[in-house]
């Protein structure tokens, strides 16, 4: 059942992620403690032993990648010490890379757009990202009188900081996509 | 007292209020805060869940910033005071990452400025007792529960502050100032995080909860130290009334600050009927 | 004149919520024939005891009754105090007011009535009560061992080295048992034929002990330091004092068998040399399976050059006294023949626990690789299957077998050592690694080697197409799984050997329901059966792993030495007794008595009782048609003067 694609696999993420999946039994004491657990299709525990079956196709689509919330409670919690989030985030990692086609794809573009937020200011500007997520996305009324207050409170500036050197941070970024 | 202080993207945002009454507040404590010259953003969630490299490689280049500025650096926003703690970790635990961060910033971290959230500040640096003794008004009649959230305490090897299941820094600093701190359940429940603009409906369920039992303990207000926490706990709560502040807000209440009537007026659920009605407005 | 001393005991408030501990010594300080009655919170404590001895010494008593808890916990404790004051320790007798009344009662006037009433049943028992002596019993110090496994070994071995004599059985050819057959045992993986063969040359060297392979007991009669033994020697054929090991008759002997699937190990052929490292080394044959009885081949017989085939050889009885004996008769394994789902054993690739540690064996000792019996293939995904039979009141085994999870996780280890590049799975109801060191063994297989644990049962196996197909379940995810595996090793539920139950009958001691032999007391008393004499150790009383088994084994050994240690044993005298007048030699008390005790004396024609055999039961007392039999201290007007006053 177990073959060499799993096991590829398997080493795959205990590289990226650093944490020892074998040492899980299963206690399922992340998914109680987990806050966005009920919301997610595969349990987190699961994700580990879908990985050792090599069963690729069904992680990286799932939602659960994407909804943890990286809260940091289950690995906190974890009795055999398993950062579960980092494992996650080498997932996430992997499906962006493969260009999977999962569930959760808003939470995937609000990511992409906010490193490509950083790449081109070297900052993160909040109603930039919100219009291109609205863009991206759709739900263009959705908080609407929320940003509204938001802006009359002058919480929202509509003008993007950027740092000084940006080619520096575009700079940064090549040679991190060479580095991976 | 001189330290470094690096706001990130939300305290220059939405979350002005948080920069402004950090900054007041060091200040009216003597204590001089010096902006890094050219942050840029730590890259928060995205960068963790997207990149490999740059989610150790933007807190990293900040820390290079902070070296070169030779001074311990501030950081209110819990979300980046988590990544540049975590980036400071990795560099220290793995060689491999170090290297690799060379290659990235051409810099050779060396581990010599100490990372310190506000919290952190207050409590360590400047001390509850200093505190009490430059008490203006005590808040007298407030009480409130602290919301630390995650990104604070966890994971413990990574910040080493406080308890992640029990922490009790804030709660000894709101006592301090003379407010009741409340114990609850939910001090480091996650209110959602990042979810906030594609999964509103998750985050509305995770802050209804915290504030329901922010109520049921018997607060007024929430008090907390993250951005992330605060937009989420007051934009997403469906009572909508409930008021939630930055600790810092308050420590310049207590402190007598005038400018602190500014920040509390920067809020979307507006506090200050609360602490007018208990007569703590300056 | 009667003068009888009455001690209540409130037992804290045990006794003192339900009953009117002063209303009782009021009224038994009435009571005829009482000269003292007094209350104390502890009686059984050191001030509780000193009190009955001033009151005997003072008082000038000849009769004590002490009501509180049942005699089972105190009657010795009592009567010793006694005997301290000088009071013969039989004129000392306990009324139960805990147990029988004050904690099953919850009316306290009535509650009250019922002790008192109990106390003077107790107290008219006591004015008849005789003044006994212990009867004293000789000890004949040799132990007799039946099962020369790890744990007979470690018995006789304790039981020589305390000085004593041992016969030490063995009903195969070989002494060892089961690990001798083994590769190595968890978790400290030592190869099981190192920690035996050490054992082995110290018992066949051991001036103390007689080995007798290739024998059974028939029957035992007699009682604690006084049996009689009688054992069966089949003929091995070989004769032990020639024979020096050489070889030359195995290399000769036509008949093979094959090595990985023979639980015996280094069996080849008819005729083996088992535990070769062991010095002296003798040869064996297997009468079942050599063919000089069909065929008159006796090739082994030319070969020797020490002529030590014996093929004339008969079958031997002896009789042996001994004072004591321990049964350590082991375990066998559940049949996989018997769970059809699993193939019913018709799949050479489905095999036992035991038969893939043949398999281990084979790769650890002769270097080379471990092949699965169907075509020899090395088996490149294996599944083991934990409670193959255990845990399943279908199967008739509802108890865990204990040992299945830590010997499954050695196995996958060391099938992992062996075939680096495979992969094991094992399915699982729970993993019991309760033990030394023994959970983090389990773990470091899932974490270091990858052995994948599912937590289900495995509903089928079955075979297609050169591989075995293993339907289960991952019940921690709720998925179905399915496997092609290339052998499946059950981890079948351990039972009683084969003949156990037959064995209690002889040995006339008791088993629990799956055919175990059972202890006296499963916390106090582990190593004890209610046989007096007879002492239980290892995988006969219950499932246990190799450093339980010993420590067992060592327990019954050190009370054999505390038995060989008297001179003399006391004996209970609360016996029967015949009145000779009276008796007519009718017989029936010699039926009724389970012990042996009652027996007709043909000189006098009238019945007789051995009373070192008499456990005062009374069967024979009651069954005594004339009241000719009698017993001690429970004669005819005791009892119906007790009866009196309880009704």
């Amino acid at each position: 059942m177990i073959d060499e694609s799993a096991k590829s696999l398997l080493a795959t993420i205990r590289e990226k992620s650093g944490q020892d999946i074998l040492a899980c039994y299963h206690c399922q004491k992340c998914v109680v403690g987990c806050p966005v657990a009920e919301f997610m299709d595969v349990p987190p525990n699961a994700i580990h032993r879908l990985i050792q079956y090599g069963r690729k196709d069904e992680i990286l689509k799932s939602a659960t990648i994407w909804l943890c919330a990286a809260c940091e409670t289950c690995g906190t919690r974890c009795p055999n010490d398993i950062d579960i989030a980092r494992v996650m985030d080498a997932l996430k990692q992997i499906a962006v890379k493969e260009g999977v086609k999962g569930k959760e794809r808003d939470v995937a573009v609000m990511h992409g757009l906010f490193m490509s937020g950083i790449r081109k200011r070297g900052r993160m500007h909040e109603v930039s990202l919100i219009r291109d997520l609205k863009l991206r996305t759709g739900g263009f009324f959705k908080d609407i009188r929320l940003g509204i207050k938001m802006f009359r409170l002058g919480k929202l500036s509509l003008s993007a900081e950027c740092v000084k050197n940006v080619k520096d941070i575009k700079q940064m970024f090549d040679r991190a996509k060479a580095i991976e | 007292m001189t330290y470094s202080y690096y706001p990130g993207c939300s305290l220059h945002g939405s979350s002005r209020e948080y920069d402004d009454s950090s900054r007041g507040v060091c200040a009216e404590l003597g204590i001089e805060l010096k902006e890094l010259p050219d942050w840029i953003c730590c890259g928060a969630s995205s960068g963790h869940s997207l990149d490999e490299v740059l989610n150790i490689g933007l807190p990293a280049r900040n820390l290079k910033i902070a070296e070169q500025a030779g001074l311990d650096v501030v950081v209110p926003c819990a979300a980046c005071y988590n990544r540049l703690k975590t980036a400071e970790h990795a560099m220290r635990e793995k060689e491999s990452v170090r290297n690799q961060m060379r290659d990235l910033i051409d810099y050779d971290h060396k581990g010599r400025v100490q990372i310190l959230n506000m919290i952190e500040l207050i409590q360590d640096q400047i001390s509850l007792d200093t505190l009490r003794s430059k008490l203006v008004k005590p808040l007298t009649g407030l009480r409130v529960v602290c919301y630390y959230g995650c990104l604070l305490v966890r994971p413990v090897e990574v910040t080493g502050f406080d308890h992640p299941e029990h922490p009790r820094s804030l709660d000894e600093i709101m006592s301090a100032i003379g407010a009741e701190a409340l114990g609850w359940s939910y001090k480091t429940e996650c209110c959602g995080g990042s979810h906030s603009l594609t999964r509103t409906d998750i985050v509305r369920v995770l802050v209804d909860g915290i504030v329901d039992m922010a109520k049921e303990a018997g607060a007024q207000a929430i008090v907390t130290a993250c951005p992330l926490c605060l937009g989420n706990l007051e934009m997403r709560q469906s009572d909508g009334g409930f008021p939630v502040m930055y600790f810092t807000e308050l420590l310049g209440v207590a402190l007598g600050m005038n400018e602190s009537r500014d920040w509390l007026k920067k809020h979307v659920i507006d506090p200050t009927p609360l602490l007018g009605s208990l007569g703590l407005l300056p | 004149m009667t003068r009888i001393g009455v001690f209540v005991c409130s037992c804290g408030l045990n006794i003192a919520r339900t009953v009117d501990i002063e209303e009782v010594v009021r009224a038994m300080g009435d009571y005829p024939g009482v000269v003292h009655a007094i209350n104390y919170k502890y009686m059984c404590s050191d001030p509780g005891q000193s009190t009955i001895k001033d009151a005997i010494r003072d008082e000038n008593l000849d009769g004590v009754v002490v009501a509180s808890c049942s005699p089972a916990l105190h009657e010795v404790t009592f009567r010793r105090t006694c005997e301290s004051a000088g009071l013969n320790p039989y004129m000392c007798e306990i009324a139960n007011i805990r147990e029988q009344c004050s904690w099953v009662h919850n009316d306290r006037e009535k509650a009250t009535q019922k002790a008192g009433e109990t106390i003077a049943t107790v107290v008219e028992k006591v004015r008849f009560n005789e003044a006994l002596v212990p009867i004293s019993v000789p000890v004949t110090r040799r132990a007799l061992v039946i099962g020369a496994g790890i744990s007979g070994i470690q018995a006789a071995l304790s039981i020589a080295n305390s000085g004593h004599e041992v016969t030490l059985l063995e009903r195969e050819p070989s002494i060892g048992g089961h690990l001798a057959g083994l590769a190595e045992t968890y978790v400290t993986h030592d190869c099981s034929p190192c920690l035996l063969s050490s054992r082995i040359v110290e018992v066949k060297r051991h001036p103390r002990i007689e080995t007798l392979t290739c024998s059974e007991i028939e029957d035992l009669k007699g009682y604690v330091g006084n049996f009689t033994a009688k054992i069966k020697t089949k003929a091995s054929l070989v004769d032990p004092v020639r024979c020096d090991g050489c070889g030359l008759c195995v290399e000769k002997c036509p008949v093979a068998v094959a090595p990985q699937t023979e639980r015996t190990p280094g069996k080849t052929k008819a005729i083996w040399i088992p535990s070769p490292q062991v010095v002296p080394a003798e040869a064996v044959i297997d009468r079942d399976i050599c063919t000089h009885f069909q065929d008159g081949c006796d090739l082994c017989k030319k070969v020797c050059p020490r002529d030590a085939i014996d093929f004339d050889q008969g079958d031997r009885s002896m009789e042996k006294e001994v004072g004591a004996v321990v049964v350590a008769t082991g375990f066998g394994l559940y049949p996989k023949e018997k769970i059809g789902e699993y193939g019913h054993g018709k799949y050479r690739d489905v095999i036992d626990g035991l038969e893939f540690e043949r398999l281990l064996s084979v790769w650890e000792r002769q270097g080379r690789e471990i092949r699965r019996p169907s075509d020899g293939k090395v088996p490149r995904e294996v599944v083991f299957i934990q409670c193959a039979g255990s845990r399943d009141p279908e199967h008739g085994m509802p108890y865990c077998s204990k040992v299945c999870c830590m010997y499954t996780a050695k196995h996958a280890r060391m099938y992992k050592q062996a075939v680096p590049d495979g992969q094991a799975y094992v399915f699982y109801i729970d993993v019991r690694a309760g033990g030394k060191g023994y959970e983090e063994y389990v773990n470091e297989s899932t974490k270091d080697e990858g052995t994948l644990y599912l937590r289900g049962k495995v509903a089928r196996v079955f075979e297609d197409n050169g591989k075995i197909m293993v339907w289960g379940v991952d019940t921690l995810l709720g998925k179905k799984i399915e496997i092609a595996a290339d052998l499946v090793v059950l981890a079948t539920a351990m039972v009683p050997s084969e003949g156990a139950k037959d064995l209690a009958m002889r040995l006339k001691i008791s088993s629990d329901q799956y055919g175990f032999f059972s202890e006296i007391h499963p916390k106090m008393r582990p190593v004890e059966s209610p046989t007096s004499g007879v002492y239980l150790a290892g995988c006969a009383q219950a499932p246990r792993d190799i450093p339980e088994t010993v420590a067992h084994a060592s327990a019954a050994a050190s009370k054999v030495a505390a038995l060989f240690s008297r001179d003399k044993l006391s004996h209970e005298p609360i016996v029967v007794n015949v009145d000779e007048d009276i008796c007519t030699g009718c017989a029936i008390c010699v039926e009724a008595c389970p012990y042996g005790a009652r027996e007709i004396d043909e000189w006098k024609r009238i019945a007789s009782v051995r009373e070192v055999l008499c456990q005062g039961c009374g069967a024979c007392a009651a069954a005594c048609p004339n009241g000719a039999t009698g017993q001690k201290n429970f004669t005819a007007s005791q009892v119906l003067s007790m009866i009196d006053v309880a009704i």
